[in-house]
């Protein structure tokens, strides 16, 4: 018989399980102002590593939809807006938030939610309960964005 | 190579001439070679081939692919072109379902299709199969996938933008099946949608489903009036 301590005790062990599975996919964030200001995992982002995603068309994917200053890649969509100079029209929170979950900006956006595994259906079983980029990615590419100024 | 071309040419003579230059060069037709075999073949001695009841393909399939998936009255539900396929196989000849995506079920398919070369797509989509284009509808409108596309983001709302180096199509499907030449083969709309689905890191439909049946629904319908093009090429 479990006493009914017992049984809070194992209830909290299981929430607190659930809440660190959940960290561990999906970092905490604050959106102020249409940004996420702060850093996902506060250790700065590699802009070299952020271009590697960027360009790679299995993990990354922004150039199936997007073309950008990358002249070595052939074939780069017209889906999105061209990321050259986005570094100049957007802040690195408000291109942190894009990358996050760019429904936040825009519910009806193309974009897909690279942070978010929350309200997804239908999750490929190879990819269910993870989001596309881990936390360290998204800053990643936020540092090689953000870096994309205007001539 | 040259027996194939042979084949095409032999085959071709009874043909729209319009059609013809683009039929040549499409592979689908050694597939609806195979198909028009079949059409007479009986699957073992004493059983019926689709001729002996049905008499000539040209004739007896003429508008059939054109108004699939139609509503069954006798069954009561939506039937795509290929469970009718299924549904004579097993209840008329006796024979197990055709294996999705098999020479034979593609050939027999196309090879039918092709009877409607040319007639306006016609589904009956006000009648009792409204429910199942309704269903399909709402599937093409949802968001799937670790990527949250739905169907209608890229198939109606951004039509002709280019993802790397393809142009989004409008989704219609009155080509299908077709030969894709990076399939190196032929392959339904479910082997299509298979493609569109991994491509949002979705987990894929099962043939036959009813999500499956609804949206093949949806997008026929979708596409009344368009001309029958089946079995079409894509590269
Ligand atoms: C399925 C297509 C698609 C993919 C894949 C995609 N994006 Fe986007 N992205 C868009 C669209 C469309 C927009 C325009 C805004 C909207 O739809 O909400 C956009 C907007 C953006 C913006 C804001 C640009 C601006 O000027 O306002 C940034 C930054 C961005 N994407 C970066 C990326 C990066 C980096 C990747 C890869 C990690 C990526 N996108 C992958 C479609 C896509
Ligand atoms: C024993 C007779 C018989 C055989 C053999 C047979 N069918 Fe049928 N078929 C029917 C009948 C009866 C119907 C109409 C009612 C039903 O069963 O749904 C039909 C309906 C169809 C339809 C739908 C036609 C329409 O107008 O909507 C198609 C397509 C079809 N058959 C294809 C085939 C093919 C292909 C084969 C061979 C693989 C085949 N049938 C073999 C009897 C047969
Ligand atoms: C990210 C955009 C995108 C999404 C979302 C998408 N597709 Fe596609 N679809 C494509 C592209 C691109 C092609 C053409 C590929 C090619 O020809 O190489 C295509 C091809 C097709 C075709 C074949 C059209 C033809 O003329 O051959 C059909 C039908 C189709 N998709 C249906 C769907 C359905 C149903 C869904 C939703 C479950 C869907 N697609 C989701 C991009 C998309």
């Amino acid at each position: 018989m479990i006493g009914k301590a017992q049984l809070f005790t194992l209830c909290l062990a299981a929430l607190m399980a659930t809440a660190a599975a959940g960290q561990e996919a999906v970092a905490r964030y604050r959106i102020e102002n249409g940004a996420i200001a702060a850093s996902l995992t506060g250790v700065p982002g590699d802009a070299a590593r952020g271009r590697a995603i960027v360009v790679n068309r299995q993990t990354g994917l922004c150039l199936l939809c997007h073309a950008g200053p990358f002249p070595e890649e052939r074939f780069q969509g017209t889906v999105g807006p061209d990321l050259r100079g986005v570094g100049s029209r957007l802040s690195a929170g408000e291109i942190r938030l894009r990358l996050v979950d760019s429904s936040a900006v825009n519910p009806a956006t193309v974009m897909p939610p690279y942070h978010r595994i929350d309200g997804l259906e239908r999750v490929a079983p190879a990819w269910r309960g993870k989001p596309a980029f881990d936390a360290q990615q998204i800053e990643d590419v936020v540092a090689l964005l953000a870096g994309l100024k205007a001539p | 190579m040259i027996r194939q071309a042979a084949m095409a040419v032999a085959l071709l003579a009874t043909w729209p001439a319009a059609a013809q230059t683009d039929d040549m060069a499409n592979p689908a037709f050694l597939w609806v070679e195979e198909g028009k075999a079949l059409w007479s073949e009986r699957p073992r001695p004493g059983a019926k081939s689709c001729a002996d009841c049905h008499g000539a393909a040209e004739t007896a399939m003429r508008g059939v692919a054109a108004r699939h998936p139609a509503f069954d009255a006798k069954r009561g539900r939506a039937m795509l072109l290929t469970q009718r396929l299924d549904a004579c196989r097993v209840e008329h000849q006796g024979e197990t379902p055709f294996e999705p995506e098999s020479r034979r079920q593609l050939g027999l398919a196309a090879y039918i299709a092709l009877q409607s070369r040319g007639l306006p797509v016609a589904i009956a989509a006000d009648g009792p199969l409204a429910k199942t284009v309704a269903e399909g509808r709402a599937l093409y409108t949802r968001r799937i996938g670790q990527l949250d596309l739905s169907c209608a983001q890229c198939h109606d709302d951004l039509v002709g933008r280019r993802l790397a180096a393809t142009a989004i199509p409008s989704g219609h499907v009155n080509a299908y099946p077709v030969y894709r030449s990076d399939w190196l083969g032929m392959g339904s709309f479910w082997r299509r949608l298979g493609n569109c689905t991994t491509g949002v890191r979705a987990e894929a439909f099962a043939p036959h489903s009813p999500e499956h049946v609804a949206l093949e629904s949806y997008l026929a319908a979708r596409g009344n009036d368009l001309p029958m093009q089946a079995p079409g090429f894509r590269n």
